[in-house]
């Protein structure tokens, strides 16, 4: 049945089911080594070379959990609303694959470390509460590689770098209705993983995994439809496809008189479909069983109560703060919490200027394009934040045109110069001064009779015409203002 | 507790164990007894007693921790030196099918 190629349901015959939908999401946390050993979680190294016993499972080796891997995952735990458990367990979930060298993922089955948190999402309806039923700490499997080398066709490679890797897994209840619901829940979760410093959330390195649990039912239908499990969702925009791909076959199913089955599905990011995993005969039985090699994780009020106070500010709290601090309207707060390092340098911008509007309309305008030109993220800005504030303040201060700062700004962000290094390099400076603004006026009024003629005729639009050549005239150093009223002044 | 014939082979299968035909009866009956023996344990009261999967030991946590610091990891020619086949640093295994 899920293999036949159904027709695209229509708008009519969508409307009449509701989507239920739910994530879980893999978050890499930000520790130097493994969760259960002392190798290092780096990145790129060469295949095999970050193992040791304990995380290629060799016989006899013993985990010894690491502090900063709990640490994290508590201060996970409180980010999102949860209630950390005083004493969790870890245990073992078994299953085979070559990547998996213990035969069994360390894991926390019926006492997780955090649970009964939530996330408000901000949609355009408003703000949606969606709960989160559990957060718990695991290790992370080797990586497979199933192309890619001459004798791919009779062998799986494998690197076990990645083993034992310290992840949490968040799950959420079944409490978003659409794919737009998803992608603002995930990126709630990116979010205040990033800002309270648990995760990088890099998705090109995995850092940041999901998977879609997705039914349907017929609008007010007492219970949830048949849920499909959609693996491999590894982009925002593709856990945005995957889930609409989803709703829509499972609706063409249950339409076509069929039923959805339960089974797993791999998200195919080049066909942008989701495809059936041959279930095995058996329903997974991970055979779940308390891990004897690690005693129960036990996490004192003191040591929770000290997180609590190190933890650092939440997004969600920080976009309010932004509005009420700086005044800036919910739009431009929410741009500029998108990631820890914007909101990082906007404040540092704000903190060496006098004036935070200003200051963010620069980095949301002129940096980003920038930025964005160069394929830069913030935090590689070769302006600093400083500079920033300061080329803000001299505008404010009147000694910069908004046109001279344009024409300043890519030079800032070119060499790394403050504004004032660059004005006083080049000599540019604004002038306010009425006297040399008069010189240059009376040269501009003698060189364009026929302008001033058709002014005083009464087209008094040409003014903008005479406005532009004084400043070109004073290399764009004039202040438009005084040039405006000293022009009208002379033309009467 | 009784384990038929078929509960074996479903074990089996899930520890990747071959069993011969005449193994499998002989493996329900252990097991059976074994699960049998559980079950008189059971009949004791444990109300009010901690279950116990881990040697639990008093102590402050920092006991049963370790400090997020990196210790030398094997070689590579170590790594894979026990491994059955391997080429470039990686292990080899027979072609899996992506599950």
């Amino acid at each position: 049945m899920s293999s036949t190629l159904l027709e695209t349901p229509s708008t009519e015959v969508m409307a009449k089911y509701e989507a239920v939908i739910g994530l879980e999401v893999h978050v890499q946390l930000a520790t130097r080594t493994k969760i259960f050993c002392g190798c290092a979680t780096g990145f790129g190294a060469a295949p095999n070379t970050n193992v040791c016993p304990v995380c290629l499972g060799l016989p006899g080796a013993l985990p010894v959990l690491n502090r900063q891997a709990v640490e994290l995952a508590i201060r996970a735990g409180l980010a999102l609303n949860c209630a950390v458990r005083p004493k969790s367990i870890f245990s073992r979930k078994n299953y085979f694959y070559p990547d998996l060298p213990k035969g069994y993922q360390i894991s926390q089955y019926d006492k997780p470390v955090a649970e009964h948190g939530f996330v408000d999402i901000v949609l355009d309806s408003g703000v949606k509460r969606i709960g989160v039923t559990r957060a718990h700490m695991e290790d992370d499997a080797g990586k497979s590689m199933h192309d890619g080398h001459r004798d791919s066709d009779r062998y799986t490679y494998v690197d076990l770098n990645r083993s034992g890797t310290p992840l949490i897994e968040i799950v959420s209840e079944p409490d978003m209705r659409s794919s737009d619901e998803a992608y603002a829940y995930l990126t709630e979760i990116k979010q205040a993983m990033q800002f309270t410093e648990v995760s990088t959330c890099d998705m090109e390195k995995g850092h940041l995994r999901c998977d879609a649990n997705v039914s349907v039912r017929l609008w007010g239908a007492p219970q949830f439809g048949t849920k499909v499990e959609v693996k491999n969702v590894n982009s925002f925009r593709f856990l945005k496809m995957a889930v609409d791909f989803e709703i829509q076959r499972q609706i063409g199913v249950i339409e076509a008189g069929g039923r959805v089955q339960q089974e797993t599905r791999l998200f195919n990011s080049d066909t942008l479909e989701t495809v059936s995993m041959r279930s095995k005969e058996m329903a997974h039985d991970y055979r779940y069983f308390p891990e004897p090699d690690l005693v129960p994780l036990e996490i004192s009020d003191t040591w929770l109560n000290r997180v609590k106070s190190e933890m650092p500010e939440l997004p969600t709290l920080r976009r309010k703060r932004f509005e009420t601090e700086f005044g800036l309207n919910e739009y431009d707060s929410g741009v500029l919490t998108q990631t820890r390092e914007i909101a990082d340098y906007y404040e540092r911008a704000v903190k060496a200027s006098t004036d935070p509007k200003g200051a963010a309309n620069w980095v949301m305008g002129d940096l980003a394009a920038m930025l964005k030109a160069e394929a830069k993220e913030i935090h590689e800005s070769p302006l600093t934040p400083e500079n920033l504030g300061e080329l803000v303040t001299l505008i404010g201060k009147g000694d910069l045109s908004g046109k001279l700062a344009k024409d300043i700004f890519p030079k800032m962000f070119a060499t790394g110069d403050s504004a004032q290094v660059i004005m006083d390099r080049e000599g540019l400076r604004q002038i306010s001064d009425t006297g040399a603004l008069e010189k240059i006026i009376d040269e501009v009024l003698a060189a364009n009779p026929k302008q001033v003629e058709q002014y005083k005729s009464g087209k008094t639009t040409v003014i903008g015409f005479l406005v532009g050549a004084v400043m070109k005239a004073s290399r764009g150093q004039a202040a438009p203002g005084a040039v405006n009223d000293l022009l009208k002044a002379k033309l009467l | 507790m009784i384990i038929t014939e078929v509960n074996v082979r479903e074990v089996a299968a899930l520890a990747n164990l071959t069993l011969t035909d005449e193994e499998i009866p002989r493996m329900a009956a252990d097991l059976s007894g074994i699960l049998t023996h559980m079950d008189k344990l059971n009949e004791l009261n444990t109300d009010g007693v901690e279950p116990m999967s881990q040697v639990i030991f008093e102590n402050e946590e920092t006991a049963t921790l370790r400090p997020d610091v990196e210790r030398p990891s094997l070689s590579n020619a170590d790594a894979v030196a026990n491994a059955a086949i391997s080429g470039g640093g990686f292990f080899k295994v027979p072609k899996v099918i992506e599950r």
